[in-house]
C-alpha cells in the first residue's frame, strides 16, 4: 500500500466531495453536509446487481415471514384426496403426496431456513469478531487464538457437522423438544464451525488500525482499551464484517439444506427448504416441478444474498466509492 | 526456503495430534451403540462380550493410544509390505471397521480410484474452463462476457450442488434419457463402448461439480490478473513494444498465477472430502458415501480414520500452497 492511498479513506468521511464543476460549486456549497453513509448509499445504487439482489431478498424474507399470514393453509394440514396435484388457483405451487399445499409448505420451510442462516450468521459473526478483534487488539493473545483459527480452517467440516449431528440431537431434544432442540444444535454447529475466515478478515483490519494516528491520540487522552475497542475500532471495522455477514448468512443457508438433504438436519414432518428438496427426489420422475421449487427457493435466496454482499464490498469500500 | 519447510512439518505433528484428539474425543461423546443392529435375541451377556471384542471395554486413553499407534505404527508397515512384498505387520490388529470387520484402509484404497475419478476430472476440467475465462473478463473488464462471467460464478456459488444435481438428473436423463443417473462403480472400462459409458455416466457429477470450481477460481483469476493489470512493470513492457499477446500472456499472466495456484493447491483436499453431497446425489461409490455411510451406522473407527485422514490432507496441502507461493514469488522471503 502506497502512502498515497493510505490517506484516500479519509476523504470518504469528509464532509462534501471537493471535486465538483465550477458550475455547481455554488449549490454544493449550500447543501448539508453528507454523512458517511449517504456516500454508501449513493455508491450502492449504482450497483444494479446489488440493487437488485437486496429487493429480491427482502422479497423473500417478507414473503416467509409474512406470507402465512395472508395464505390460510397451513403447512401440515394434510387433505389426502388433494394429493399429488399439479399447479392450480387452489394450490398455485401444487400439493405433494399427502396432499398438503406446496405454497405453505415453501414458506414454513422458507422461514426456518431462513431464521437458521440469520442465526447461525450473527452468532458466526459475533464469534468472529471478537476473536479477531482480541487477537489483533492484544498481542499476547494473538498467537493462541490465531493458532485456534488456524486448526478450526484444518478441521474437516462438512464430515464433523455431520459427526456433531449425531452427537448431540438426542440430548437436545430431549431438553427443548424436537423442533426447538434441532434448530439450537443446526445454528450453534453452523456458528461455531463458520467464524473462522471473519476472524481473520477483522484481526488483520484491526492489527493495520491499532498503528494509526487517531488510535494514539485516543490512547493518549487516556480512553480505555474497552473504549477504544467499542468506540474507535470496531466502528472502523464495520464495513469487512457486515460484508462476512451477507456471505454468512448464504453459507449458512447452504449448510442447513445440505444437512437436511443428507438426511441429518430437521425432522421429517418439519419442513425446510432442503428437507423438502430431499423429499421431492424421491417423486423425481413423476413430479419433477417439486424439487424444482425449493431448489430455486435456496438459489434464489443465496445469489440475491451474494450480490448484495458483493455491492457492500464496493460501497463500503471508501477507495472505490466517489468513482 | 528448506528451514521454513521443515519447520512447518515439525508444527503440523502436534496440530495432527490434537485434530486426531478433538475428533477422538467428539466421537467419545456419540450415544449411538455399534451393538444396536445385533438382533434382539442375542442375549445381553453375549452383546458384552461382543462389545469387548471390538475393544469398547479399555479405558479411553488406552482406546486413543492403541488408535494412534494402529494408524501410525502399524498402517504404515501394511503400506511397506504391499509395495514390497515383505512381512513386517504380520499378525498386528489394524485400524478395523466395525461394519465389515475388515481393516478401514483395505476399504478406503477400494473406494479411493471412484472419488478420484470423479472428483479429479470435475477439478482438472474446472480449471481448464476458469483459467481462460478469468483471464479474458479481466482483460475486459465490464464487457458483455465479464458480466456474463460474473453472473455464470455468481449463479455457480448459489446454486447449491444437491439442487444443480437433481436438476441435470431431471433433464438429462429422465427428459432426454441421455445419461444414466446412477454412477456404476462395477463397470470395468476394456472395450470401446465401455469407455463410451465411462464417459456418459461421468458427465453429470463432473459438470455439477466443475460448475462450482470454476465460479470459484474464475474470479480468483480475474480478480488477480486485475491486480496485476494497472501494474507499472505492464505499462512498462507496453512501452517496450511487446505484443500485447505477450504482455498479457507472459508477463501478466505469470505474475496472476501466483495466488491463483496455491489457490489450487488449497482446493485438493476438496478432491477427497468435499464431493460428500455429489457422490450422494449420483451414488457414486466414494469416500464421501463411504464416510456417510460410517456415520449413519455408528461406525466410529471408520468415522476417525476417515476424518483424520482429510484433517492431514488440509494441513499438507495447506503446507505445500505456502511453500508454492514462496517457491513462485521471490519477494516472499520467510526467514
Amino acid at each position: 500500500m502506497t502512502d498515497k492511498e493510505r490517506f484516500v479513506p479519509d476523504e470518504g468521511m469528509a464532509p462534501a466531495s471537493t471535486a465538483v464543476p465550477a458550475a455547481g460549486a455554488l449549490e454544493e456549497l449550500h447543501k448539508p453536509p453528507r454523512s458517511q453513509w449517504l456516500d454508501v448509499w449513493d455508491q450502492f445504487k449504482s450497483h444494479r446487481g446489488a440493487l437488485m439482489g437486496g429487493a429480491l431478498f427482502l422479497f423473500i424474507i417478507l414473503a416467509v415471514y409474512l406470507g402465512p399470514f395472508f395464505w390460510e393453509l397451513e403447512a401440515t394440514q394434510i387433505d389426502i384426496r388433494a394429493r399429488n396435484q399439479g399447479p392450480s388457483w387452489a394450490h398455485p405451487f401444487g400439493t405433494d403426496q399427502l396432499g398438503r399445499d406446496m405454497l405453505a409448505r415453501m414458506m414454513a420451510g422458507g422461514a426456518t431456513s431462513v431464521s437458521v442462516g440469520l442465526t447461525a450468521m450473527l452468532l458466526a459473526l459475533f464469534l468472529g469478531s471478537f476473536i479477531g478483534v482480541m487477537a489483533g487488539f492484544f498481542k499476547k493473545l494473538d498467537g493462541p487464538l490465531m493458532r485456534l483459527t488456524d486448526l478450526f480452517l484444518a478441521l474437516p467440516l462438512l464430515p464433523l457437522l455431520l459427526v456433531m449431528m449425531l452427537l448431540f440431537r438426542e440430548p437436545l431434544n430431549a431438553a427443548f423438544g424436537p423442533e426447538q432442540g434441532i434448530f439450537i444444535l443446526i445454528v450453534i454447529s453452523i456458528g461455531v464451525t463458520s467464524w473462522m475466515p471473519t476472524a481473520r478478515i477483522v484481526r488483520g483490519d484491526v492489527l493495520a488500525l491499532k498503528e494509526r494516528e487517531f488510535v494514539m491520540a485516543a490512547r493518549s487522552i487516556g480512553t480505555t482499551n474497552s473504549g477504544l475497542i467499542t468506540r474507535h475500532i470496531l466502528p472502523n471495522v464495520l464495513s469487512p464484517i457486515m460484508v462476512s455477514a451477507t456471505l454468512g448468512i448464504a453459507t449458512a443457508i447452504i449448510t442447513e439444506s445440505s444437512l437436511s438433504f443428507l438426511g441429518l438436519g430437521f425432522p421429517p414432518d418439519f419442513p425446510t427448504w432442503g428437507r423438502l428438496l430431499f423429499d421431492a427426489t424421491d417423486y423425481l420422475q413423476q413430479h419433477p416441478e417439486r424439487v424444482f421449487w425449493p431448489g430455486m427457493a435456496i438459489s434464489l435466496t443465496v445469489l440475491s444474498v451474494n450480490y448484495l454482499g458483493d455491492g457492500l464490498r464496493d460501497a463500503l469500500d471508501p477507495r472505490i466509492r466517489g468513482r | 526456503m528448506l528451514t521454513f519447510t521443515i519447520r512447518r512439518l515439525i508444527l503440523a505433528v502436534p496440530t495432527l495430534l490434537f485434530i486426531s484428539l478433538v475428533i477422538f474425543l467428539l466421537l467419545e461423546l456419540a450415544p449411538g451403540d455399534p451393538m444396536a443392529q445385533v438382533p434382539l435375541t442375542v442375549p445381553a451377556e453375549v452383546k458384552e462380550k461382543m462389545r469387548l471384542a471390538l475393544g469398547l471395554g479399555e479405558p479411553m486413553h488406552i482406546r486413543f493410544w492403541k488408535w494412534l499407534v494402529q494408524f501410525f505404527w502399524i498402517e504404515p508397515q501394511v503400506l511397506i509390505d504391499n509395495i514390497f512384498g515383505t512381512s513386517l505387520a504380520e499378525g498386528q490388529l489394524r485400524v478395523i471397521s466395525w461394519q465389515t470387520r475388515s481393516p478401514v484402509m483395505d476399504i478406503v484404497v477400494q473406494r479411493i480410484p471412484q472419488t478420484l475419478w470423479v472428483v479429479g476430472t470435475a477439478y482438472v476440467v474446472a480449471i481448464l474452463i476458469a483459467l481462460p475465462i478469468g483471464i479474458y473478463s479481466a482483460y475486459r473488464q465490464y464487457s458483455w462476457f465479464d458480466q456474463m462471467g460474473t453472473f455464470v460464478s455468481m449463479v455457480g456459488f448459489s446454486v447449491p450442488p444437491f439442487f444443480s444435481g437433481v436438476l441435470v438428473i431431471v433433464i438429462f436423463s429422465v427428459q432426454l434419457g441421455w445419461f444414466p443417473s446412477i454412477y456404476d462403480t462395477t463397470h470395468v472400462v476394456d472395450s470401446w463402448d465401455a469407455f463410451v459409458f465411462q464417459l456418459k455416466q461421468m458427465i453429470m457429477p463432473v459438470m455439477v461439480l466443475a460448475l462450482q470450481i470454476t465460479a470459484q477460481l474464475s474470479r480468483f483469476m480475474r480478480a488477480s490478473m486485475l491486480d496485476n493489470l494497472n501494474q507499472d512493470y505492464v505499462r512498462t513492457a507496453r512501452a517496450k513494444g511487446l505484443s500485447e499477446y505477450v504482455v498479457v500472456m507472459v508477463h501478466v499472466l505469470r505474475n496472476s498465477m501466483i495466488p491463483v495456484v496455491t489457490v489450487i493447491a488449497l482446493g485438493i483436499p476438496s478432491i477427497f472430502g468435499g464431493a460428500i453431497i455429489t457422490e450422494q446425489v449420483f451414488k457414486v461409490n466414494g469416500i464421501g458415501q463411504l464416510l456417510i455411510g460410517a456415520i449413519q451406522a455408528n461406525d466410529l473407527p471408520m468415522v476417525q480414520t476417515l476424518t483424520f485422514i482429510f484433517a492431514v490432507l488440509i494441513v499438507l496441502f495447506n503446507l505445500i500452497a505456502d511453500v508454492l507461493y514462496g517457491i513462485l514469488d521471490p519477494r516472499i522471503r520467510y526467514d
